[in-house]
């Protein structure tokens, strides 16, 4: 009660006065160095008891070993490395005080009973921070720790504390300790329900723990609640796994959408299709540097205006490849995906030759950083960005093939081409707008996948075997088995993954996709009808 | 009877072929181990492998125009055959080492006690035998290309989606090979050979045994490839080729029929790899990436696709080109490759030996004055 009393005193007087009190914490912090270890944790003691959060800078330089007792004067100094010998400064103003030689002072040392009390110590005068952030960060290194010297100090910070989220953080690491520690039973069961109300690994581990040793009160409980923790632990885990299911389908849905037009409605078969996608990440890699140069206070916009860049960019591309290229190979595919090939290489190399071999760094806009919690998940901004962009892209190319003039006669010169050139649709150009479409849309796929991977001249190369897979998968001519096809692949791929691991999941699926060819060669969605002959 | 059939696809040009070979299954061995080191005709024994190189890629290019040229099936996948055939050897070759490996074990290869494994995997054994991994060198790629094209064919899965399927098929095989588990050497791959059928594989004379091999291997493999072409069952294959549909309502099983020419051409692309691992002294998963299947298919389209001929030819050309390129102006290599690619693809589609036929077409076309770009506007 005593010391309780004067916590509340000290955290008063400290809010109230924290520079008078400087001048008193001299002689505490002077007994640190009084050289024997039970002087110094006496010292230690004495510190605490103020109270003061300028006492914390002081123990956590003990405690990494910084400071140092002048020899010449006995002072305790703060002494860093600075060539031959050590800068010296005031552990509680942090003023520099000059240099010394290196025998000019001496080491406090500390042994492993005092590295604990040190951070019992750091833990309770950090929960009574007035900053909400960094109680709630020191009640959760004091759940991690379980350290039975906290005990009052979170008791006593509990009392006062009134921010809802450090309160339940202070009250699961206060359960903890105790069901650490040897409190009597009905506490313990207390503290079991409380964990089973946290319910993640960490509370697990603990009441594993306490399942094994307790009393039979303790146990039972502690079974119970490990049952009810486990059920929600797999439940928030299938979530996990579909919320990163989700998130590789949408990375290829966006890779796959553009070859769903070019592949798709054209029938061109585009190697050079991943090509498009790293013209459209150093599109955005480009853009970024100018913002850099020129606008550093708008970088946050770069990414916006780097989509339309991007399209407009690869699409170029695009269009020119149609031009010189595949309008001479319509109805040869198979020369057409040489030749493409064959492009997809020159560009490789032009790109390298331009930018170097080495990857290019492409910055994150603050918007896009970033994590927050939903329950058991983490969920990152910028995944959660992609999988909005892939599926307003998707939407937004059913709509312009839907509803848009271009729409209609890129579907009236996908199914009848002399129909359509009768009609008055100039088939040679809605041909190499329609290339151009695609290659616009992978370059968009670009802008988003230069947040999440590597912006190197090899980027498309890793996508275009899966972006085939998909539309393959998916159904040729088919935008929605696209999609369905992206998510499912997505989706397999990271249910997998905790069974069979990263790459032997990603073979079992290729597998799976070369025997599901052999049952619908034609897709999961296959078009009916005449146009499948042709 | 036998003999009738092999000797009846030979022409002209297989003449020519098999002359060459024969000229230089006698003249290399003679240069690299018949002169002194210091003459201008000797030839070093790195130019003797890099010849032994290129026809390993010779014949591969071959068995994949079996395929592509006469049966139209386009694979994307054809360097795994090679690959494995490859491994197949190079299983061959690491239990050749036996205890003179860094870690001494007259067992384990290396990355084996490397990996802390304490026995030989089950598909190890057998290897130690040189007939047993000559077999497999043909049994495993063959294996392999007759289940998949049991499955593939029988589905009609044809053109586009086959060749992509084919390359689904090596990319698996390479991410499977890239992992350590698979027990074959993982991201190194085998590699640091000592001997094979008890000769040190660095010395002169074993390159050169391994080059005439080589030599041997192309000509049987283009002999048998040129007989099975010009055969009954060769004109049926050239008509899957050109109408598959007509040919299954004439009453021909026509899977069977790719079946088999897909099967063989697997097994020639075995025995290519198994020739080329020892010369090269490494064979790794990187082998199995699909650039390195469609660098194969743009040798066979530069040669002249159905010729026979011209793939070696391509092969060769194409390697050298590599070759001198990577040396001299590495930045080029890329911009060559892929611009030999486009150009082919849209001005040889017959490759280099098509060249004087499309030039005869194209002389008597400039009489009727510009009828030909009229055309091709219009299509």
């Amino acid at each position: 009660m005593h010391r309780a009393f004067c916590w509340l005193l000290a955290a008063f007087l400290a809010l109230a006065a924290p520079t008078a009190f400087a001048a008193d914490l001299a002689p505490l912090v002077r007994g640190l160095g009084a050289g024997n270890y039970a002087e110094t944790e006496k010292a230690i003691a004495g510190l605490a008891e103020t109270g003061d959060p300028a006492v914390v800078p002081v123990i956590e330089a003990l405690q990494a070993g910084d400071l140092h007792v002048r020899k010449s004067d006995g002072a305790v100094v703060v002494a860093k490395r600075a060539g031959n010998g050590y800068a010296l400064t005031d552990p509680l103003t942090g003023g520099a005080i000059g240099e010394a030689d290196r025998n000019a002072v001496e080491k406090i040392r500390i042994n492993n009973a005092l590295r604990r009390t040190i951070s019992a110590t750091l833990g309770a005068l950090t929960l009574m921070s007035p900053d909400a952030g960094t109680r709630r960060q020191a009640a959760e290194a004091v759940f991690k720790s379980r350290d039975a010297n906290a005990l009052d100090a979170l008791n006593t910070a509990l009392a006062k504390e009134s921010d809802e989220r450090v309160r339940r953080a202070m009250t699961q690491a206060r359960a903890s300790v105790l069901l650490a520690g040897d409190a009597p039973d009905a506490d313990k069961v207390a503290a079991v329900a409380v964990l089973q109300e946290r319910g993640d690994q960490d509370a697990r581990a603990l009441l594993n723990g306490a399942a094994n040793t307790g009393s039979d009160a303790v146990k039972d409980a502690a079974t119970k609640a490990i049952a009810s923790v486990e059920q929600r632990l797999a439940l928030w885990g299938a979530a996990q796994n579909l919320w990163y299911g989700l998130s590789l389908g949408s990375v290829l849905l966006l890779a796959a959408i553009g070859l769903a037009v070019t592949f798709g409605v054209m029938g061109v078969i585009n190697m050079a299709h991943g090509e498009m996608v790293m013209i459209g990440a150093y599109a955005t890699f480009l853009v970024q540097e100018a913002f850099r140069q020129w606008a550093p206070g708008l970088f946050d916009l770069s990414i916006l205006v780097a989509l339309p860049v991007a399209f407009l960019v690869s699409g170029a591309v695009g269009v020119a490849i149609e031009r010189s290229v595949i309008r001479w190979l319509y109805g040869r595919p198979l020369e057409t995906l040489l030749a493409t090939w064959g492009l997809s290489l020159a560009l490789q190399q032009a790109v390298r030759s331009i930018f170097g071999p080495t990857n290019r760094e492409v910055g994150a806009p603050s918007w896009m950083s970033g994590a927050f919690e939903l329950g058991g998940l983490t969920i990152t901004y910028g995944r959660l960005w992609i999988v909005v962009f892939a599926f307003l892209v998707f939407g937004a190319l059913l709509v312009a093939l839907r509803k848009t003039w271009f729409g209609l006669s890129i579907r009236a010169v996908t199914q009848n081409r002399s129909m359509a050139n009768a009609m008055g649709v100039r088939t040679a150009r809605v041909d190499a707008l329609t290339f151009g479409l695609g290659s616009g849309i992978a370059g968009l796929a670009g802008v988003a996948l230069s947040q999440i991977d590597n912006v190197s001249p090899n980027l498309g190369q890793g996508y275009i075997i899966d972006s085939f897979m998909v539309v393959v998968f998916g159904g040729v001519g088919n935008l929605w088995g696209t999609l369905v096809g992206a998510l499912a692949l997505g989706g397999v791929n990271k249910f997998l993954e905790p069974y069979a691991g990263a790459v032997l999941g990603k073979i079992l699926v290729l597998i799976f996709i070369i025997l599901f060819i052999q049952r619908r060669p034609r897709g999961l969605f296959a078009l009916k009808g005449r146009a499948v002959e042709a | 009877m036998l003999t009738r059939f092999f000797l009846m696809g030979l022409d002209k040009k297989a003449g020519v072929l098999l002359t060459v070979l024969a000229v230089l299954a006698v003249a290399v061995p003679v240069m690299a181990l018949g002169t002194a080191p210091d003459s201008p005709w000797h030839l070093s024994t790195h130019t003797v492998a890099l010849l032994g190189k290129y026809l390993c890629f010779a014949l591969l290019a071959l068995s994949l125009d079996l395929v592509w040229g006469f049966v139209g099936i386009l694979s994307l996948g054809h360097a795994a055959f090679f690959t494995l055939g490859g491994y197949a050897m190079g299983m061959y070759l690491m239990r050749q080492i036996g205890s003179r490996g860094v870690y001494g074990n007259a067992d384990l290869p290396d990355f084996m006690v490397f990996l802390n494994w304490t026995e030989l995997p089950w598909y190890w054994h057998g290897f130690d035998q040189f007939w047993f991994a000559a077999i497999m060198v043909m049994l495993v790629p063959g294996l392999l290309a007759f289940a998949f094209g049991w499955f593939a064919f029988r589905s009609r899965v044809t053109g586009v989606y086959l060749s992509i399927i084919t390359q689904a098929m090596t990319f698996a095989l390479m991410l499977a090979f890239f992992r350590n588990d698979m027990g074959l050497g993982g991201n190194n791959g085998l590699t640091d050979f000592k001997e094979i059928l008890g000769f040190d594989i660095q010395a002169a004379s074993t390159r050169v045994g391994l080059f005439v091999a080589t030599v041997v291997a192309l000509a049987a493999g283009y002999i048998l490839a040129s007989a099975v072409v010009a055969s009954k069952l060769g004109k049926v294959l050239i008509a899957v080729r050109d109408a598959e549909s007509r040919v299954r309502f004439l009453g021909y099983e026509t899977d069977r029929y790719k079946l088999f020419a897909w099967t063989l051409s697997a097994c020639m692309a075995g025995v290519a790899g198994a020739l080329y691992v020892p010369q090269v002294g490494i064979i790794n998963p990187s082998e199995f990436s699909p650039a390195s299947s469609i660098e194969a298919v743009i040798w066979v389209a530069v040669g002249g696709r159905g010729t026979l001929a011209g793939p070696v030819l391509g092969a060769v050309l194409v390697n050298f080109g590599k070759s001198y390129f990577t040396a001299a102006l590495p930045e080029l290599w890329l911009f060559a490759l892929g611009g030999l690619f486009v150009l082919v693809t849209l001005f040889l589609p017959k490759g280099i030996l098509g060249l004087a036929a499309q030039l005869r077409d194209r002389l008597p076309a400039r009489a009727t004055v510009t009828a030909k770009p009229a055309d091709q506007k219009g299509v």
